[in-house]
């Protein structure tokens, strides 16, 4: 068995956008394949969350305010698409008795 | 010691993050993304973030999820119906996994300079007082928009969710 590679000193800066990248593609694979309106919405949210992330790297890298300020935006809007999409959810549910995205499908055709 | 914190936390948000969608409860998956939060969090801080990291801990791991699990509670969600999809079609996402994570390797390893390190504690302008220095000067009519913002989305919240009266 081959030793194990030595761990570096400092964190190279493309671990944390490999590791964005890794959570925006989880969340893009839970928008497309889930069929749950709530967990297509969290998907959604870790999206976010993974921008966030590449925000506060470059942040770092250019040793400025400013991607954080960003991904301060972001979250604002987060939480005001999760308090609209929210209640869009329970007024769909309300009018189909139906959380199955594939059984909303009015606008089809 | 950096490179352990991080790969710990790392680990933690990629399997939380798969739990998330291969959950077919939606209480399982918002669980999951309070962990993947929570992981982030502690990222942020070692990127010298803490104003990022608290925001991120009480708004989205706090405010926004308790919202998620409210819904999940009001609507009394249940668990997914099993997919209908051919066996095929579930082993040829393999290959193109791979590719994807081949990809999301390559290019930031090789658009980054090797030199570029996160050492903690390297950048220490993440604190409260520059974010506040710089929301208050340079983004102050984006903050100041970001309230009409959440204005209307409580507007419309509360249009859409309110019971008819007659």
């Amino acid at each position: 068995m081959p030793p194990l590679p030595a761990l570096p000193a400092s964190v190279p800066l493309s671990w944390y956008l490999t590791l964005s990248g890794i959570l925006f593609c989880l969340g893009v694979a839970g928008f497309l394949f889930r069929r749950n309106i709530i967990t297509v919405f969290m998907s959604i949210e870790l999206m976010l969350n993974a921008v966030n992330l590449s925000f506060v790297t470059f942040s770092y890298k250019f040793k400025q305010v400013d991607g954080h300020i960003f991904s301060f935006f972001v979250m604002v809007v987060a939480a005001a698409e999760a308090a609209v999409g929210l209640a869009i959810i329970l007024t769909v549910f309300k009018n189909r008795q139906t959380l199955e995205i594939d059984e909303v499908s009015s606008l089809k055709n | 010691m950096d490179a352990i914190l991080f790969l710990l936390f790392a680990a933690i948000a990629v399997v939380c993050g798969i739990n998330l969608i291969v959950q077919r409860h939606p209480i399982a998956s918002a669980l999951s993304l309070v962990g993947v939060m929570g992981a982030l969090a502690i990222l942020y801080l070692l990127l010298g973030g803490e104003f990022i990291a608290m925001a991120q801990l009480i708004v989205y791991a706090g405010a926004i999820m308790v919202l998620f699990i409210f819904t999940i509670m009001l609507l009394n969600a249940g668990a997914e119906h099993k997919s209908s999809a051919r066996l095929w079609v579930k082993w040829a996402g393999l290959p193109l996994l791979l590719i994807l994570l081949g990809i999301a390797w390559y290019i930031p390893h090789y658009l980054t300079p090797p030199s570029d390190g996160v050492n903690f504690g390297a950048f220490t302008g993440g604190g409260p007082e520059p974010i506040g220095k710089s929301l208050f000067t340079v983004y102050l009519l984006p903050f100041e928009v970001t309230s009409v913002l959440i204005l209307i989305a409580l507007l419309g919240a509360i249009v859409l969710a309110r019971k008819e009266i007659d």
